[in-house]
Formats: structure tokens, sequence, C-alpha cells
């Protein structure tokens, strides 16, 4: 889809709700690509004079040939200008690419500046880690995105904030979780952590494994609430234990979200 | 449901030596699903978990009858598979694989358009949990024992909240039809609506719970198709209430950008197509059971 306006300079979201009839959309068949015509019909659209119209259509292939070629989820001209002397600029651009293509985009990934991002996301990135910094104060270690999102939503409920979003992958390996430790507690905000593992193709015993070995090589501070589900949970609650590690049991997303709010206000 | 998978489903294995690949095969067995065969390119001609191995899908299906396939091929290949899955005349595709490159998956849209409706294949993924209809088959990589036969039908976008659900719901004596993940990808092959109206016409499922989450129009779309077209009570939860706007929180879709994308906007939309709502993640069984004790 491509949208257009002759309102240069302001946000399309802005555009769209104060001046609705000066946008021009097209919706483009990804199997032929943008056609001529359509980027003609635009340019004529955008009541860009006869004699540019050639010049303009060609700016708007070329920014669909980026969007297309280099796996962009998008590409914002804004704005476009034509200069006294005739020639069509961009004066200012946006491009989102898709993390997924990015193994095929070697140009695109080279561009990447760390310095812009938050550390921890960085550390978590590396490691196969997804992770989003948040400002509460509730560390979370989860296995899979939607349960992470529904944990942060239960401590929220519970009456307490999360520090972050972390999601350790749906088959949480060991290795995964000692990581996992080291990035929360990297967090000075943390006060409270919070461990939930729904297990499935990973078992509640392996998890629980790593978890001791995790605590072996990381001194944790500060309470750890702990909520083992799905495959072995028994065996799993069993070797934390049996361990002698320093936790509080919980038994389901209610009860974590409720102990490790309770833990924070002690 | 038998309109996605079934006792009889013959299912192959896409990228069926590779380590996923091996390792969900045994457990898909294990389970009882009639898995007949897998295909790696190179290796036809041998056998693998005492089962045939084939060179392309069509000689699978041609040897086999296969009419059900998984991927467990890398994303920089799954496109590819897929769409060579459709053309072997495969009806229903599961795709594990996360990390698809959106154009990938614009890619085989279009190209399953040169199928009329009734030889279309199914696809279900990627980044999902697969489907199990409990007793009869798993097409899928969750834990088959956490769910109970019965006559709930789930929609998860999760994997592992889909796994929560089932478990919730078995705890309270709950049984499952059948559950579909349909993925955390921006761009999937089967959406809720898809799903939904699937489990409108199974006359093995009773009520619905759709697990969705932040991102995207599919939870609204289904919102809206439930309230002009079905009969079958919906209950739904929508993950995210606390994510920040405009950040990914881990799936590759889950990012609120436009209105009515955000957890408590889709709840109100959901509201008001007469779904039910479940408060929290902790009730998502409660409130299912509450819906079809009142049926």
């Amino acid at each position: 889809m491509v949208v257009a306006s002759t309102e240069g300079g302001m946000s399309v979201e802005e555009i769209s709700k104060e001046k609705p009839e000066t946008i021009i959309r097209s919706k483009i068949e990804v199997a032929v690509g943008m056609q001529n015509f359509q980027a003609r019909e635009l340019a004529f659209g955008l009541g860009i004079e006869p004699d540019l119209i050639r010049r303009a259509s060609d700016t708007i292939i070329g920014c669909y040939k980026a969007f297309s070629e280099l796996d962009a989820t998008m590409v914002e001209v804004n704005p476009l200008v034509i200069s006294k002397q005739k020639q069509i600029l961009a004066l200012d651009c946006k491009m989102s690419f898709d993390n997924n293509a990015m193994f095929r985009r070697s140009q695109v990934s080279e561009l990447r500046d760390k310095t812009q991002e938050d550390s921890k996301e960085i550390f978590a990135s590396d490691r196969g880690l997804n992770y989003v910094s948040l400002d509460g104060n509730i560390g979370n270690i989860i296995n899979g995105a939607g349960l992470a999102m529904a944990s942060m939503d239960m401590i929220k409920l519970a009456g307490g904030a999360p520090a972050n979003f972390l999601d350790v992958g749906g088959g949480a390996t060991p290795e995964k979780i000692v990581k996992a430790f080291k990035l929360v507690t990297m967090d000075e905000k943390v006060k409270v952590i919070l461990v939930n593992i729904f297990a499935g193709i990973n078992r509640c015993d392996w998890v629980a494994e790593g978890i001791v070995d995790a605590l072996k090589k990381i001194e944790i501070k500060v309470p750890l609430v702990i909520r083992l589900a799905g495959t072995n949970v028994e065996k799993g609650n069993k070797i934390l234990k049996e361990s002698k590690i320093n936790y509080i049991e919980a038994n389901t997303l209610e009860d974590a979200a409720n102990k490790a709010v309770a833990a924070l206000n002690k | 449901m038998t309109v996605l998978v079934d006792k009889n489903s013959k299912i192959i294995i896409q990228g069926f030596t590779g380590k996923m690949g091996s390792f969900h095969a045994d457990e898909m067995i294990k389970y009882g699903s009639n898995v007949v065969g897998g295909v790696t390119p190179g290796k036809g001609g041998s056998k693998h978990l005492d089962l045939p191995v084939f060179n392309t899908v069509k000689d699978a299906v041609n040897e086999t009858g296969a009419d059900a396939s998984i991927l467990f091929v890398p994303p920089a290949f799954a496109a590819d598979s897929a769409m060579e899955a459709a053309d072997a005349g495969i009806k229903i595709c599961v795709a594990i694989v996360d990390g698809i490159p959106s154009h990938d998956m614009i890619r085989i849209k279009r190209y399953m358009r040169r199928y009329t409706k009734s030889s279309k294949m199914t696809l279900v993924g990627p980044n999902c949990a697969g489907i199990i209809s409990p007793g009869k088959s798993m097409l899928g990589i969750m834990p088959g024992h956490i769910y109970k036969e019965g006559r709930v039908g789930i929609i998860s976008r999760s994997g592992t909240l889909g796994y929560e659900a089932a478990q919730q719901l078995k705890n309270l004596n709950i049984g499952v039809s059948t559950s579909v993940g349909i993925g955390g990808d921006p761009i999937n092959g089967s959406s809720f609506r898809d799903i939904i109206e699937k489990f409108e016409t199974d006359d093995e499922t009773d009520a619905i719970l759709m697990i969705g989450e932040i991102g995207g129009p599919q939870e609204v779309a289904a919102g809206e198709f439930a309230k002009e077209n079905m009969k079958k009570p919906v209950i739904a939860y929508i993950a995210g209430l606390t994510a920040p706007k405009g950040r990914v929180m881990g799936h590759a879709g889950a990012i609120v950008s436009a209105y009515g994308e955000s957890a408590i906007e889709k709840v109100e939309i959901l509201k008001e197509c007469g779904i039910t709502i479940s408060k929290n993640p902790s009730v998502m069984g409660d409130t299912v059971k509450s819906v079809i004790e009142k049926m």
C-alpha cells in the first residue's frame, strides 16, 4: 500500500485526522510490483506539473524498489519537495526493516548503531533473548512472548509494575535461564525477580536445574518467586526445594504475581 | 476438529532429518499422530525413525497419500517449503518456524491465490505451536498431556499462553476439541477469523476461547465476524495491557502502531461484538466455565 498526501511535513496520522481528503492511496500487486501508471496516478494526484511527472513517478517507483528489495516494513519520504530549479528532492526519509530478513540484507544490518540502543537490550539480543526494558521494579524471566505479556498484566493487576519483558523462548534451555538471570540482575531497578515457566517441549526438572545452576553462578540479593507448570512440574519443584536455594514457590499465574508484589512490600 | 486434523490425517514432516524435525516427529508419533514419512531434499530413498524419506513433497504425497504437513525447515527456506506443500496437494500445513521474513509471507499468500477455494491448502503459522485435537492427532509441538478431550475450541497467537489455557481448563475438568496456534507473526497463514469460522461449523465444538494480544487488526476482524455470523459463544483474553506503545514484545507481530491495536482498545471493541472477556490470564478457564454453564 502506498499512501501520499500534499500536506508535507506533517505526520500521516495527523493528516488522516485533520485533512483526510488530501490522502491518496494506491494498492500494489506484489507479484508484479509497482507499475508506472500507479506512480503516475499518485504524481498527478499530488498536483505535480505535467513536465515533472516522469521524474516524480521515477522517484516513487524508486521508493517501492527500496521497500521490496531491502525487506523494509516501511519507507517514508516526508517531505518530498520540488526545488526552484525543478528538482525533486527527498528532504527526509525514514525506513523500518524486518528483523527476520536481516540475514539476507547485510548492507542494512551493518548500519545498526548499537550505541543508540539500551545496553541491556543489546546484551539480550546478542544472546537470543527477547527483552524490552520497562519502568517498574519486578524483573521477569518467562518463556513465550504471550505468557510474558500475560504475566506483566498480572503483575499490574496485583498492584506492581514490571521492570522488563523477557521471553527466554518456548524451549527454555538451562543455558538460556542462566543468561536471563544475568540480564535481569544487571538492572538496578529490579527489587524482586519473578520466574514463570510453562514447560512444554522442555521439562520443568530441566528448567529447575537451570535455575539452580544460575544461582550458583550469580548472586541474587532480591527475593525470588518461581512458578513452574507443565511437563514434570512435581520433579521440578522437588529439585528446587532440595537445592536449598532461597525462593518463594508459586502455583498459578495469579499466585506468582501476588507473591512477587507482596515480596516487594516486605 | 475434523476439518483440520483427525486420526486419519496422514502427516509428513518437511525438514524431517534435522534435529527439530526428528525430535518433534518422534513426539507426534508417541502422541498417536499418523506420521507417514518426511521430506529432506537429497535424502530420498533412505529411512528415518523407521519411516520413508522423500526428496520432494510430491513424491511423498504420491507414495503415502499424505494430506498434512509440518515444517521444521530454517526460516530462509520456509516460504519455498510451504509453496511446495501447497502445490503437491497437501490440505493442511503447519509452519512452526519462527523468523520468516514478512516479504516471504506476502509472496506465499500471493502464490496461494492460484488455487480455487476448494483446492487451496490451509496454512497455519508461522511462528506457532501447531494444532492438536486431543486424543486424535497432534500436528504441532505442544505438550500433548495437558490437553483433555472435550468440546472447547482454543485459538491462540501465543504458544505458552495456549498451554496455560489448556491447563486451566483441564484443572476445571473441561476438555478441548481442537487447539490451534496461529502464531505470533504480523502476517500469518490463518487468522483468528479464518479459524473461528471453522469452529462455528465444527460439530465437535460448543464454545471458542480466543487468546489474542497487542498489535494488528485480526482480533477485531474476528470479533466483527462473530457478531454477524456466529451462534456459538466466544470468550477472549487479550495479553499486553502493560505493553508500551511502539515496541515489539517478543512476537514480531506484537507491536501497537495504530488505533485499535492496544489491549484496552481490543477488549472494548470485542465487548461491543458480544464476546465475553476473560479479565486476566489466570481466569481464562473460569470464564469459559461460566459461559458454558449458562448454555
